[in-house]
């Protein structure tokens, strides 16, 4: 199988064509003002320089950080309604109660409660009150809004009211675009809501940026079918990424510790992640980056969204290097490095340039930085060995020796060792993310409550690891190599009957018929 | 709520930020239970954008005959963060148990300081237009009802009122003792949905001044304060939360293995940890029930309930209830004194560890800061 993965940061868009598990060829290019013209260019680039056609190409995998940047700078976002069952429970907090006010301006403040919900043990807190939901459509219709999130309390547990209450609503509202909670989010009704909401905002930006994304691979000649990464390094398709747009939040540092993995070999390590200004250190676990466990703010909104747990240091190859006091970062020239870096013939002192006067690295004309007296060099090598350790501590899982790879574009500034552990550095290192985006797999998952009075604990536990396995199958896994990575089982305190909340992810091969 | 109850010439009134101090601090003094404080700062940010006030009052400022509630979500913590309040159950028991004594609460008080309840009280007393009182039953968080100095040194236990967001009340009008009242009151929760507002019996003045653990809010809003500080001055968060509480660092360490299990609704569970930094190649464990419960070293008890057991992230200071706990967190453990309400030989029979299920682990009082070497010894 012939696949391209491309992957769209804020500096550099990245794009590799792969045989199987062999990496053909990879080019790195400048993200563009417009970015589809800088995917055009990456991909001609690259079946350009390798031997493959267009008509070879089986599959595209692309990993964006488009529809974040979106949220982050308040850009593109349509007016959104909010509409949440639950009454007569929720009431003292509405929908985006605890968003920044300028974004829940630029989505227009257009919140509803309405009667529905459900109970812990599946009860139901009130009936859905049709009548009611006709009425808020109406208002949302007289607003002339086009996308809707729906919440329901304990949906994760029973989806059944966001359905109804979508079809109701769709009788006034049938062109709306829906969100539902309980198809994005865990328990955890604000953190779950928010992230609806936040998808729904994005609904009119992901139609528009899918059809970009598939125009820009029409134009290089490619009519393979094209998916979209998500933040659990795993696949969507361009239509399900058109639904859920949001999930593709945080998929750059997940590519990136995927692509990894995949490039060394190994499933269990620490990963470094070196840019331009930051470097992402992250764990691997299985394969997969480990999951953070506190809530995520994304633009400034609470989510529980499953983010990879990643520290990030002011450290990159564009990071200001000053003495007295010496100094690394957190400053940077970020993706002006090549113009003002002493090495490629500007003036500034940066990370990249002491990895050149100290030997590590061959890049630029390594006379400019002759004259840097070599106790600075050797100090600011210090300094940042110190900072690469203390970050790779932090997410260090155990005492026993792990491996480190090190991944990115400004992978010359870690040492060949981070305290006592050993540094890979695979082939194809720059452009990981990439390559992580080429080989994601299909993920399904399930998260619930289950009552341990009605059903043992291990019948739970395979009930949902059957079902997580079910839906990976039909988000287009391969059955035979879909197989449960992720069980997590945390009893609920203060509960009598013994519930649990089981957590169960599955993954599998993308299935090409 | 007239003048000759409670003096409110002396009140201060709370603003968002110090509702932010207080959630963080109030998440510290959880000692990793207690439940989330988030949702109930944003209800109370919510009642001063409504217009409404929150006023705090001190010990002294009540009248001997002054009439006092507790009141305070009881439940499921996984359910608060689900089922959000409707916002007035805790009101609605007020308000039942106040009809049933014909007269109105003058101010309330917490129940429990760690944790969401913390917030809850301020919340009822800006509804009802009466302030809340510096102080609670706990200076920490507790998992039952009866684990209050109010019980611990002879409230009633009636009467008592629960409601919840579809308008039930249950009203308890004579209770046999604490312990029933915590199981009523559990079993009647489970049916509401597991999330409720619970209102104990009303309180004299005098009794509070006496048996509340008190300046407990300040201690959250200081605390809460302390953390800000620390974050924007870049100086070592777990450092100064120390410092400020006279209290005791027992141990940085990263988490090796947490075990959880179920016992009677409550999640019990062992963490152990790997010595860091300063206690490299040491080991200790942590016994969880809801809160953290006991601490040792080397298989050594050096810290128990009721002292708090505080557990921090070692590096960013943030409060880690034991819920996140996992395999791999880099954490720093604290120790602060409890009130001496809580040491006294009655109140170890309540909340001491023989009240949690360790019979052969003796109370040992934990010193403050200074003499740490003393408490090590035993």
């Amino acid at each position: 199988m012939i696949r391209i993965g491309i992957d769209v940061g804020g500096t550099n868009t990245d794009a590799v064509v792969m045989s199987d598990r062999t990496v053909l060829h990879s080019v790195k290019t400048a993200t563009t003002e417009d970015v589809m013209s800088g995917v055009v260019a990456a991909l001609r680039q690259v079946l350009d320089e390798s031997s493959v056609t267009s008509d070879d190409v089986d599959v595209v995998m692309v990993g964006t950080t488009h529809f974040t940047n979106a949220v982050v700078q308040r850009r593109d976002l349509a007016p959104t309604a909010a509409v949440r069952l639950g009454l007569p429970a929720t009431a003292s907090l509405v929908p985006m109660v605890d968003w920044p006010p300028d974004l829940r301006e630029s989505l227009g403040n257009h919140v509803f409660l309405a009667h529905g919900g459900h109970e812990f043990d599946g009860r139901t807190i009130s009936e859905i009150d049709p009548e009611e939901l006709w009425r808020i459509a109406d208002t949302i219709a007289g607003h002339g809004i086009g996308t809707v999130a729906v919440s329901s309390v304990f949906s994760p547990v029973n989806t059944e009211m966001e359905h109804r209450a979508r079809d109701f609503l769709r009788e006034s509202l049938p062109d709306a675009h829906f969100t539902l909670s309980s198809e994005i989010g865990r328990i955890g009704l604000l953190e779950r809501e928010n992230a609806a909401i936040m998808n729904a905002c994005l609904r009119d930006l992901s139609t528009k940026t899918v059809t970009a994304f598939r125009n820009a691979l029409r134009d290089v000649g490619l009519d393979a079918p094209f998916f979209l990464t998500q933040n659990d390094g795993t696949l969507m398709s361009a239509e399900t990424a058109e639904e859920f747009p949001v999930l593709t939040f945080a998929s750059g540092p997940t590519n990136s510790m995927r692509g990894a993995a995949f490039l060394s070999g190994i499933k269990d390590a620490i990963v470094i992640d070196v840019g331009g200004t930051t470097t992402d250190i992250g764990a691997l676990v299985s394969g997969f980056p480990r999951e953070a466990s506190v809530a995520v703010e994304v633009g400034g909104v609470r989510t529980n969204f499953r983010m990879p747990d990643v520290f990030s240091i002011g450290l990159g190859g564009g990071s200001l290097v000053s003495d007295e006091p010496l100094r690394v970062g957190p400053q940077s020239v970020g993706y002006r490095l090549t113009r003002e870096a002493r090495v490629f013939g500007g003036d500034v002192l940066t990370a990249t340039d002491i990895a050149v006067a100290a030997g590590r690295a061959d890049i630029g004309d390594a006379s400019r930085v002759a004259s840097v007296s070599p106790a600075l060099v050797e100090g600011a090598l210090n300094s940042m060995r110190e900072m690469v350790q203390r970050a790779v501590e932090r997410m260090r899982l155990t005492p026993e020796p792990v491996p480190v790879i090190v991944v990115g574009g400004g992978s010359i500034l870690v040492p060949d060792r981070v305290g006592d552990l050993n540094v890979i550095r695979p082939d194809h290192y720059p452009v990981a993310n990439a390559v992580g985006a080429a080989i994601a797999q299909i993920s399904g998952e399930v998260d619930r409550v289950f009552s341990l009075a009605e059903m043992p604990r291990d019948e739970a536990v395979a009930k949902a690891k059957a079902e997580a396995i079910e839906r990976a199958v039909q988000a287009g896994a391969d059955q035979d190599s879909t197989q449960v990575v992720d069980v997590d089982d945390v009893p609920l305190a203060y509960l009598p009957g013994n519930a649990t909340r089981i957590r169960v992810k599955a993954v599998g091969d993308l299935s090409v018929a | 709520m007239s003048p000759e109850f409670v003096d409110r010439s002396r009140a201060r009134s709370l603003d968002e930020s110090d509702i932010e101090a207080i959630a963080v601090g109030a998440a510290i003094l959880g000692t990793g239970g207690g439940g989330n404080p988030y949702v109930g700062s944003l209800r109370a940010k919510e009642q001063l954008r409504a217009g409404r006030t929150i006023e705090v009052v001190d010990l002294d400022a009540l009248a001997p005959d002054a009439m006092v509630v507790s009141v305070g979500g009881i439940g499921a913590p996984v359910v608060g963060i689900e089922k959000i309040e409707k916002g007035d159950e805790c009101l609605q028991a007020l308000r039942a148990l106040e009809e049933y004594v014909g007269r109105p609460a003058d101010a309330m008080v917490a129940a429990e300081i760690g944790g969401s309840n913390s917030i809850e009280p301020m919340i009822t007393a800006a509804q009802a237009g009466i302030p809340v009182v510096d102080a609670d039953g706990m200076g920490r968080a507790f998992p039952e009802v009866q684990m209050s100095t109010y019980f611990i040194y002879g409230h009633v236990p009636a009467p008592a009122a629960l409601a919840d967001e579809k308008g039930n009340r249950v009203l308890y009008t004579r209770v046999q003792d604490m312990y029933r009242l915590e199981r009523l009151a559990r079993t009647a929760t489970v049916d509401m949905g597991a999330a409720a507002g619970f209102a104990t019996a009303p309180m004299r003045g005098d009794f509070v001044q006496r048996y509340a653990v008190p300046s407990t809010l300040t201690q959250c809003l200081e605390l809460g304060h302390t953390v800000a500080r620390a974050r924007r001055e870049r100086r070592n968060v777990v450092e100064a939360v120390r410092a400020s509480q006279q209290g005791v660092r027992l141990f940085d360490g990263k988490i090796a293995d947490v075990r959880r299990e179920l016992k009677g609704g409550f999640a019990v569970g062992r963490v152990r940890l790997d010595g860091i930094d300063g206690n490299r190649g040491e080991r200790a464990e942590i016994d969880i029930q809801n809160e953290n419960l006991v601490f040792r070293r080397e298989g050594v008890v050096e810290a128990t309930v009721p002292d708090l057991i505080i557990v921090l992230d070692a590096d960013s200071g943030q409060s880690i209830t034991t819920e996140v706990l996992r395999y791999g967190l880099r954490v720093s453990v604290l120790a602060l004194p409890c009130h001496p309400l809580l040491r006294t030989p009655e109140a170890l029979k309540v909340i001491g560890p023989a009240a949690f299920g360790y019979p052969d682990v003796p109370y040992r009082p934990l010193a403050a800061e200074g003499s740490h070497d003393a408490t090590v010894s035993g």
